[in-house]
């Protein structure tokens, strides 16, 4: 047997050992497809036909009659709450977040109880589904902004703070390093170094997380009977369509144009 | 001294000339405080409370995480309810995957034409733009309140998030690698499955799995919004129903736990990527 | 005028530009006894000059462990003179850039001593250990500037040691502070650059910000890691130059981390071989021959000799 004919001969075992390592993932793929169906009663026809029905609903909704026109400036009033809402929320939880993330990075931790504390807060916080915050506090808050408010504070503030820790591990370590060869302090570090490098991506972030938290204000207002999700639970459990349709549209129009600020935005900054 | 010098008003030497960029963050560091300041004002606080409101939040979190108990619902029946919402989200993730996958193709610069591209970039960002929770609702008028509204509701948010991810990993793909195998005279369906998913599976493993932890939260929102089911459901019946503090503490430590391990299980398919 | 000068620095990179071609490949060896590479004569010093100069910093049996029985640095210990051009070559893993950090403690060593201006360094902690760093200046392969501030902004962080939290945070530099680092900016020949951001310069242009960082704290030492290994040769040039400069006129010790065999022997007074974390050469420039190389770099020398 010469060399090249066993390299060949191992090169096809290759070839056969990836197609059956493809095989068996596409039929654990669909295995588990048709378990989560089995579990759920999830009918996969039902969900093909269903598409093009709801497309032809909303086709049929866009025309809107008068009366439905009428009710646009209460629905424009909720808009406004539900984004001033998500907004405040999100530049209030970037605050803590930035505190938060510095007392979690590995570069500019204080100490490791704290570092691990910030992280396990973090965590909980981010974890924690906005529904579930949604639900605990309208209990003590009442149906009013403050739930909202609280709900998105929460949820926000463990994902800007994991995305803050990030920005400042992978901007800022060498310019930290060269900082603290020079005798700076602390202090400096964290001023000169870290903030001024990492400020643009962190506000990026926050503007990602305004766009987010309109849409979970949408949800957290249906939980609560806060805001417009409020407005959209109530016109849909009475069946009134064109107003489902009306709020619809107008959420889409608001989060394509705060997009499109925060485009802008970024294009300036970053 | 250099004739290239500036002096502050002062007589100071300036040491630096913020640029545009720097200039448009300190006005939207500063408008944004101001902002979050008038917010607060404007909030609409009917029916708050807060001496009420506040050592209420503190005992209910007291009571949740320090006696948490199912009293309503068996082990069973709870664990059978996460594996309800993972399921939820897992439909939701493997058939937005699979669309994405072909979407994608027609949506990277370097695999498609630019009109086919910008078409298919307009859509996704118009169904992004509508909350899942609407998209479910909206489903359900169709096809009823349950896994059929939610899961097709949830996959097209997850088709809006997909086919960004895959398509800009497919933009990093060498573009040797791919004029190499057309030179070789390979069709289309060639290159893409054997150089471009070959060489960014990774990428699409990792960002598939991260949106599947993702989609577990949004199932769970979804069964205590839109009628789907699952844990979230349980856990709504808990706090607007029963009003059972450590139930609802039970059932949230074990979303909490369930979400910690898939990210956890994400992270770690990050950094292999 | 400053467009005069501006031709002048124009043409005087295109004079450099036939400078160490191959200085981008991992590992450079050339062993031509006239070296080509060195275009004009550099000002060295001679082994007895460097013999008779006096210690600023001695090593002394220097380890650093990373992890549980395997060692980076072992036993090392050396003498540094003052007002030397020290270079460290070695293949990459041979633990130079953790011998260089161990010096200004940006990495903790394991055990040994270093002594520095007859203080040892090795344990103090706070503002001990700050004012020690002052007094040791250190440039990067990646010139670790802060990208979005000034190069104004980033000369006068070297000040920084000098100065207290609040003073540092609310950027209180003094004119005089200013003032010099005008001066150290106009030596370096980056003086039309002075409110650019720094991610607008070019990779020679961020270096030498990196080196007024390292002059303006006025430091006894400067440690240079891999400086020139980010660089195109015409660029590693003005850079070697400077550093060679600063060493022969401000009689500032410099330490440079070098991978190319062939800058270390034009441009050093000294070269410290380092391999696998020992120091298995420590000589004048003169010295480097065949055998030398092949203990530094190893057993598969063979594979790094070029033509």
């Amino acid at each position: 047997m010469s060399k090249t004919s066993t390299l060949k001969a191992s090169d096809i075992n290759i070839i056969q050992k990836k197609n059956l390592m493809l095989l068996l993932t596409v039929v654990i793929i669909v295995a588990l497809t048709m378990l989560a169906s089995y579990i759920t009663d999830y009918n996969h026809i039902d969900g093909l036909t269903s598409i093009p029905a709801a497309i032809s609903w909303m086709a049929s909704n866009m025309i809107f009659s008068q009366s439905t026109l009428a009710n646009l400036s209460n629905v424009l009033r909720l808009l406004w709450e539900t984004i001033l809402i998500s907004i405040v929320a999100t530049t209030t939880a970037s605050v803590f977040a930035i505190l938060f993330a510095l007392l979690g990075s590995s570069l500019t931790y204080i100490n490791k109880p704290f570092m691990y504390l910030a992280k396990i807060i973090a965590s909980m916080s981010r974890n924690i589904p906005v529904v579930a915050w949604a639900l605990i506090l309208v209990i003590s808050f009442g149906t009013n902004s403050m739930t909202g408010f609280l709900a998105l504070f929460f949820g926000s503030f463990g994902f800007l703070v994991r995305a803050f820790i990030e920005t400042i591990d992978e901007g800022s370590r060498d310019s930290v390093e060269a900082l603290n060869a020079t005798g700076a302090t602390y202090w400096h570090t964290i001023f000169k170094a870290v903030l001024p490098g990492s400020m643009p991506q962190m506000f990026s972030w926050i503007l990602f997380m305004i766009e987010t938290n309109i849409r979970s204000a949408t949800l957290v207002g249906l939980l609560t009977g806060t805001g417009i999700g409020y407005l959209f639970d109530l016109y849909y459990k009475q069946l009134n369509y064109e107003m489902v349709t009306l709020i619809t549209l107008a959420i889409v129009v608001a989060v394509l144009i705060i997009e499109a600020f925060s485009n802008l935005i970024r294009r300036e900054i970053l | 001294m250099s004739s290239t010098v500036e002096y502050k008003s002062n007589g100071t030497i300036k040491v630096s000339k913020p640029n545009r960029g720097q200039t448009v963050l300190r006005w939207l560091l500063i408008g944004s405080f101001i902002f979050t300041i008038v917010g607060f004002f404007l909030m609409d606080y009917t029916g708050l409370d807060l001496t009420r409101a506040i050592p209420m939040t503190i005992d209910n979190l007291g009571q949740m995480f320090l006696s948490p108990s199912l009293n309503n619902t068996t082990w069973t029946n709870a664990l059978w309810q996460v594996g309800v919402t993972l399921s939820l989200g897992f439909l939701a993730t493997i058939l937005g995957a699979v669309v994405s996958l072909f979407l994608a193709f027609g949506t990277a610069v370097n695999l498609s034409k630019p009109w086919l591209s910008n078409t298919i970039k307009g859509f996704i960002t118009i169904v992004r733009a509508v909350p899942t929770v609407l998209w479910v609702l909206i489903f359900a008028i169709a096809a009823g309140l349950g896994a059929v509204a939610a899961v097709i509701g949830m996959m097209f948010h997850s088709i809006a998030y997909l086919v960004k991810a895959y398509s800009e990993a497919f933009e990093e793909v060498d573009e040797g690698k791919i004029e190499a195998l057309r030179a070789s005279g390979a069709s289309y369906g060639h290159i893409l499955f054997q150089v471009i998913v070959p060489q960014t599976k990774s990428y699409l493993i990792s960002w598939t799995f991260l949106r599947f932890e993702i989609n577990f939260g949004v199932a769970v929102a979804m069964g205590a919004a839109a009628g789907a089911g699952g844990i979230g459901y349980e856990l709504f019946m808990a706090s607007g129903f029963y009003y059972d503090m450590q139930e609802v503490g039970a059932i949230t430590l074990i979303i909490l736990v369930v979400a910690i391990i898939l990210e956890l299980l994400a992270n770690r398919l990050k950094v292999s990527a | 005028m400053a467009v005069d000068k501006k031709v002048k620095e124009v043409n005087k990179v295109e004079e450099r530009t036939d400078f160490n071609k191959k200085a981008t490949d991992n590992v450079l060896i050339s062993f031509d006894e006239d070296i080509e590479v060195t275009g004009q004569e550099v000002e060295t010093l001679s082994k007895k000059e460097v013999k008779q100069m006096p210690v600023i910093m001695s090593i002394d049996n220097l380890y650093k462990e990373y992890s549980k029985g395997k060692n980076v640095l072992k036993d090392i210990s050396f003498d540094i003179k003052k007002g030397e051009l020290l270079s460290i070559i070695g293949p990459s893993g041979a633990g130079k850039s953790t011998l260089l950090r161990s010096i200004n403690r940006m990495i903790e060593p394991t055990s040994g001593t270093i002594t520095f201006n007859d203080k040892d360094i090795t344990n103090v902690k706070g503002k001990a250990l700050r004012q020690m760093r002052t007094n040791i200046g250190m440039i990067f392969q990646h010139y670790n500037l802060v990208d979005r501030l000034s190069v104004f902004e980033n000369v006068l962080h070297g000040t920084l040691g000098y100065k207290n939290s609040l003073q540092g945070i609310f950027s209180m530099y003094t004119e005089s502070e200013k003032e010099e680092a005008l001066d150290i900016i106009t030596e370096l020949g980056i003086e039309d650059h002075i409110y650019k951001r720094c991610d607008e310069l070019s990779g020679g242009q961020k270096q030498r910000v990196g080196i007024a960082r390292a002059l303006i704290q006025k430091p006894k030492i400067i440690l240079c890691d891999e400086p020139i290994a980010s660089l195109d040769p015409s660029s590693s040039r003005v850079i070697m130059e400077h550093l060679r400069k600063i060493c022969n006129e401000k009689g500032i010790t410099v330490i440079v981390n070098l991978h190319q065999v062939d800058v270390a022997k034009n441009y050093s007074d000294r070269i410290v071989g380092l391999n696998t974390g020992e120091v298995v050469f420590n000589g004048h420039p003169s010295e480097i021959n065949k055998e030398v190389i092949q203990n530094i770099y190893g057993t598969d020398f063979d594979d790094l000799i070029m033509e």
